[in-house]
């Protein structure tokens, strides 16, 4: 809401306050100042000056030398200007001089001549050809009024004014109207705030009632439809002061009859229509639903289809206007339209902004009616309006008012109850101040009686809380003291949960991974790139998404990740890359929802670079545990087409299978444009959280010494690591301290498809110094074994 | 045999001085103190002494050879301490050359400001609550005192699943779950960090996906002053002690009264500059007394219990405190980015 400040010296005395006090003070108490624009504040140094002399340039055919008077000092000005003349008041801009558009007007010789400044043309000073009397199509202006020579042009223009933006909020419908800022200005200053009577003649003595019918079969939707008539109406342009006032505010003057509706609106803050009354069938109107597919061409010329949801507003035949959004251009006001109805009504919030909505088609008239307006208000913008019309001379207004009320008019009456609200905001407000204020506002106070009269224009004010807002923020938020919390103590701070997957996440880090967050929806591409299983593929799918990119809820990490790596690697393709990302996934329970989804915490890993299989395995190793996780393992992958078959493997978690990782399936990374080998591993978060262990428990370092034993065997190549080690192990015992490979070897004296696999194997009894005798007797027991499940033979 | 010790004491001493090698120096202890040395040798030749002069010419031996072997001593002590040197003098390398750097990672910016303010809500016997992202619009606008047709719905411009589900437009969503959970076990003080959705497109200042993290408090004579009092507590530890907030009135369906809250600028102090646009003032979350009606929908006697509640955009205080300038940078995920932090 743009809100010339000189509009306000209607209902209220300002006094001496800058923008920028007016700005923040409004701020502070409620009413948001975006900004503010000082009308001329890109004119500087331009005065009325009077030219003394003319004579022609010694050297140009074109231009004339002039002497021009700015108040007790001549200058020498250069013109090309053809309607100036000897004794001509005219704008000068006096060297040096700024004009709208960054222009700098500097002394400088023209041909030869010095030319002290420059003659100001309408369009130079930033403004309209109409803005101006006196100024030329095509010539500098020359005023008609007798200014002193030496007056700065921006007060002899009226410039200078300034315009607040104001950012007013939804619960405020009453403040997007001059009056209602005038109250919420008077209030903030301590000023005295009226509207002033409203009369209107009616110079005409036809009675609208005997003229025109209005019946509204609608009175759910349409809650007061108000009309007034007016006879012999004659177009013509508004005055200059309402031009103005329009211009300032954002609205462009078209006549003086669709300005007086615009006024108004701003004004009161009531949308209004105006019909001109030839094209109004029947002499009558009928506020119903449209019929289903009826059609409207509305005054911007748009062709809309109804339906029967939407109020319009008809005559016998057909709609001439969308109730509350906007007019028909069919009985819209025309040049030579001598009969007027104004219409000044209150339709239902919801109604307004449903339709509004469908035919998009925003408006200043739906944005006020789907904010809730005062039906109240109908009867006293209604007669703004006719005394405009009176006041302008733009016709006669006939007797009487059709007024169709079906609003409820019972004022709102809450408790005042002073103590409570100090207790609430917990400020010694004075009782008096509270009083004051509220009757400022627009409330009344029964003190007695302890309670306050909500004013009609306030729907929003509901409760008792309303009214302790209204105190405070008048009182100022400033103001109000800051106590620390008080009251019962609560334990707070984090659950194990929590402390678990932050734990997982520092661990990661610890391992040289940095954590990304991602978009938690993914192009539905991403499913066939991951060659995603049918059930990840069912997935959320929201109706109105941004684009393609960002349609889907991911029900995997694997799409987000690939295209961060993807993303990475573009950019370098050399670089050591370690993401993970404890992110969400969402799986619905069915399609399409009928309930919410599950929403699952998944651990994503992703990195290429100076790695293999064995460092991402290493890393998951070290995670699992830094967190305590008890009992973990690894095995083949089940076949995931994300993975390279033959490099991957399933997480297991005490026994339950929680995840997989490995290196990408060199069809997906071509997919996403990866040509160095790179990693994946999704694991299971909720599963991780809930497997991780909170209570570490000192063991001592065990004090008797231990045996060392190396075991290299030779097997089958299908033989795996996890396999001999479960041999050794097994054989071990509790003697079995440490396992370590350290050696595998494919060679000539081996043969095809055999290795050779090394271990070092530590033994040790917690209790007592084991003797070689006991160990030879594991190792042979562990080499028989070996031999015996797997083949092998000791090399 | 005066004499003879003499100069055998004498060659001794010179040959000592001259030592270049520890072989060197062990090779004269032998030649004079060994078993087969010259002074051992001279210790044999007493027994053709006179009985009266042997113990005299015995403590003259006696008293170079323990000369001789302190001389030794000394050498060698000084041999070694040469040798070490020497050493050290070859092990010189130059520290300027790089080190070699564990390769360590890091939290993305986001969780870091996120657990710092954790940490300071805790420290106030604050709790964490999740809630879900997709939601009904029960939660996200009916309870929260939002209802059908309230322009608020359209303001936020939201991210529909199907007509009554919708990603979840704010974090107020869990003040909700939270008191309907809590209705037996007051008070309640939790922080609610979490993604929400809006459909604004991608630019420097607007992400449609983006973190918030929501406060409620809920307790018998809860006031407006207790509401600043909290996040004065929460913006001095996070910002210092110079921080000044400044409480603006405002609407939310929510709340009531309601606010918006400004931090003095961190970069001019309130002076006005090119961060702030001028005005000094950064506006950093939205909080209020949480409106009677809400807490009627969940259960609790707004006669008797009264509440605040509070929200706050992660990543704008996020890039503030790092001075990143374009949000997209967070959800980007470039590793010259991550790196930073």
């Amino acid at each position: 809401m743009k809100l010339p400040l000189s509009w306000l010296d209607d209902y209220m005395t300002l006094g001496d306050v800058s923008p920028k006090e007016y700005r923040d003070a409004m701020t502070m108490t409620g009413s948001m100042v975006e900004g503010y624009e000082e009308e001329g504040a890109d004119i500087q140094n331009v005065k009325v000056g009077k030219i003394v002399k003319k004579v022609k340039h010694e050297n140009a055919d074109t231009l004339s030398v002039c002497t021009v008077d700015i108040g007790g000092e001549t200058l020498q000005i250069v013109t090309g200007a053809p309607n100036v003349n000897e004794g001509d008041l005219i704008p000068l801009a006096v060297a040096p001089a700024h004009l709208p558009g960054n222009v700098v007007i500097k002394a400088g010789k023209l041909r030869g001549v010095l030319s002290q400044g420059m003659m100001c043309s309408h369009t130079e000073l930033g403004l309209e050809l109409s803005d101006v009397p006196g100024a030329a199509e095509d010539g500098v202006i020359v005023f008609k009024q007798p200014y002193a020579p030496g007056t700065d042009v921006r007060e002899v223009l009226g410039l200078g004014g300034v315009t607040m933006e104001f950012e007013i909020t939804s619960n405020r419908p009453d403040c997007l109207s001059v009056i209602g800022l005038a109250r919420e200005s008077a209030v903030t200053f301590g000023k005295a705030f009226n509207i002033p009577e409203v009369t209107v003649n009616e110079q005409c003595s036809a009675d609208i009632k005997d003229e025109f019918g209005i019946t509204v079969n609608a009175p759910d939707l349409c809650l007061r439809y108000s009309a007034r008539l007016v006879k012999n109406v004659k177009i013509e342009p508004s005055p200059e002061w309402m031009q103005k006032r329009l211009r300032a505010a954002g609205v462009r003057a078209i006549n003086n009859i669709v300005d007086i509706t615009n006024y108004v609106m701003l004004e009161y803050g009531q949308p209004m229509h105006s019909f001109d009354t030839r094209f109004l069938e029947g002499r009558e109107i009928v506020v119903r639903c449209a019929k289903q597919g009826e059609t409207i061409t509305t005054l911007d010329g748009g062709e809309h289809t109804l339906d029967d949801t939407m109020l319009v507003i008809c005559d016998t035949a057909r709609p001439v206007a969308v109730a509350g959004v906007m007019g028909g251009e069919n009985s819209d006001i025309k040049d030579d339209t001598t009969e007027v109805l104004f219409e000044s009504a209150n339709f239902l919030r919801g109604s307004v902004r449903r339709t509004a909505k469908k035919l998009s088609l925003r408006t200043e008239s739906s944005a006020r009616f789907e904010k809730g307006l005062d039906a109240q208000n109908t009867i006293p913008a209604l007669n703004r309006a006719c005394q405009l019309v009176e006041l302008l001379g733009a016709g006669e207004v006939c007797k009487g008012i059709i007024d169709i009320n079906n609003s409820s008019c019972a004022p709102r009456i809450l408790p005042f109850r002073p103590e409570w609200i100090r207790t609430f905001i917990g400020a010694e407000i004075d009782s008096d101040f509270m009083i004051k204020t509220l009757d400022a506002l627009g409330f009344s106070v029964d003190v007695e009686k302890g309670e306050v009269l909500v004013p009609s224009w306030r729907e929003d004010v509901e409760g008792e809380a309303d009214i302790a807002e209204e105190v405070a923020r008048i009182y100022g938020y400033d103001k109000i003291p800051t106590t620390p919390l008080r009251g019962e103590t609560t334990r707070g701070g984090l659950t194990a949960a929590q402390q678990n997957a932050l734990n997982i996440k520092t661990a990661l880090t610890s391992c040289g991974y940095f954590e990304a967050i991602s978009y938690s929806f993914i192009s539905p591409k991403g499913f066939d790139w991951t060659f995603a299983s049918e059930s990840e593929r069912v997935a959320v799918a929201l109706l109105n998404p941004l684009g393609e990119d960002t349609s889907v809820m991911r029900t995997s990490m694997a799409p987000s990740m690939m295209e961060l790596l993807s993303r990475n690697y573009k950019r370098n393709k050399s670089a050591r890359i370690r993401l993970f990302e404890a992110g969400t996934v969402y799986i619905p329970k069915s399609l399409p929802l009928t309930e919410l989804p599950y929403e699952k915490k998944r651990l994503a890993l992703g990195a290429f670079g100076e790695m293999d299989f064995y460092d991402m395995k290493g890393t998951i190793e070290a995670l699992l545990e830094r967190i305590s996780v008890k009992k973990f393992s690894f095995d083949t992958a089940a076949r995931n087409p994300l993975y390279h078959p033959g490099k991957s493997a399933d997480v297991y978690v005490n026994g339950k299978a929680v995840g997989a990782f490995g290196a990408v399936h060199p069809l997906v990374q071509k997919n996403y444009d990866i040509a160095v080998e790179c990693f994946y591993c999704e694991l299971d978060e909720d599963a991780l959280i809930a497997a991780a262990g909170n209570a570490k428990k000192y063991k001592p370092p065990v004090k008797f010494p231990s045996l060392t034993r190396d075991i290299s065997v030779v097997v089958e190549e299908a033989v795996k690591a996890a396999q001999i080690e479960g041999v050794i192990k097994k054989c071990g015992g509790n003697f079995c301290e440490s396992i370590k490979l350290f050696d595998v070897y494919r060679g000539a004296q081996i043969g095809d498809g055999k290795k050779s696999v090394s271990y070092s194997v530590v033994y040790r009894a917690e209790d007592r110094t084991l003797n070689d005798e006991e160990i030879n007797t594991i190792f042979d027991k562990t080499v028989k074994s070996l031999a015996e499940g797997l083949g092998a033979t000791l090399r | 045999m005066k004499d003879q010790i003499e100069s055998i004491r004498k060659s001794a001493q010179e040959a000592i001085a001259s030592v270049k090698s520890s072989e060197e120096l062990e090779a004269l202890r032998v030649k004079f103190l060994g078993k087969k040395g010259s002074l051992t040798a001279l210790l044999r030749t007493m027994g053709s002494l006179a009985a009266e002069e042997r113990p005299i010419v015995g403590a003259m031996v006696n008293d170079v050879r323990i000369f001789l072997e302190n001389e030794v001593e000394k050498c060698r002590a000084a041999l070694s301490a040469a040798a070490m040197e020497q050493q050290l003098a070859n092990e010189v390398i130059d520290v300027t050359m790089p080190g070699k750097k564990p390769n360590l990672g890091s939290l993305h910016p986001l969780t870091q400001v996120l657990n710092r303010i954790i940490e300071i809500f805790s420290g106030m016997g604050f709790s964490v609550v999740e809630g879900p992202e997709i939601e009904t619009d029960y939660y996200n606008f009916t309870a929260l005192n939002i209802p059908e047709d309230h322009p608020a719905r359209d303001t936020q411009d939201s991210f529909y699943i199907t007509d009554s589900i919708l990603l979840r437009t704010q974090t107020s969503t869990v003040q909700i779950r939270t008191m309907q959970n809590h209705t037996q076990k007051l008070p309640i003080r939790i922080i609610s960090p979490g993604r929400v959705y809006r459909s604004d497109n991608v630019d420097a200042t607007h992400s449609p996906v983006f973190t918030q993290l929501e406060g409620l408090v809920v307790d018998k004579g809860v006031t407006m002053a207790d509401l600043k009092g909290t996040l004065d507590t929460f913006a001095k530890t996070l910002y210092g002690e110079d921080a000044v907030l400044r409480f603006r009135p405002h609407h939310f369906p929510f709340t009531e009264p309601s606010a918006e809250v400004d931090m003095s600028c961190f970069v001019c102090g309130g002076k006005g500059c090119s961060v702030c646009k001028g005005e000094g003032w950064i506006e950093i979350l939205g909080a209020g007394m949480v409106h009677p009606k809400v807490l009627e929908e969940c259960g609790i006697d707004s006669s008797v219990y009264s509440g605040f509640a509070f929200g706050v955009g992660l990543e704008r205080i996020t890039m503030r405190h790092y001075g990143i300038d374009d949000m997209r940078l967070l959800s980007e995920n470039d590793m010259r980015f991550l790196e930073q932090f």
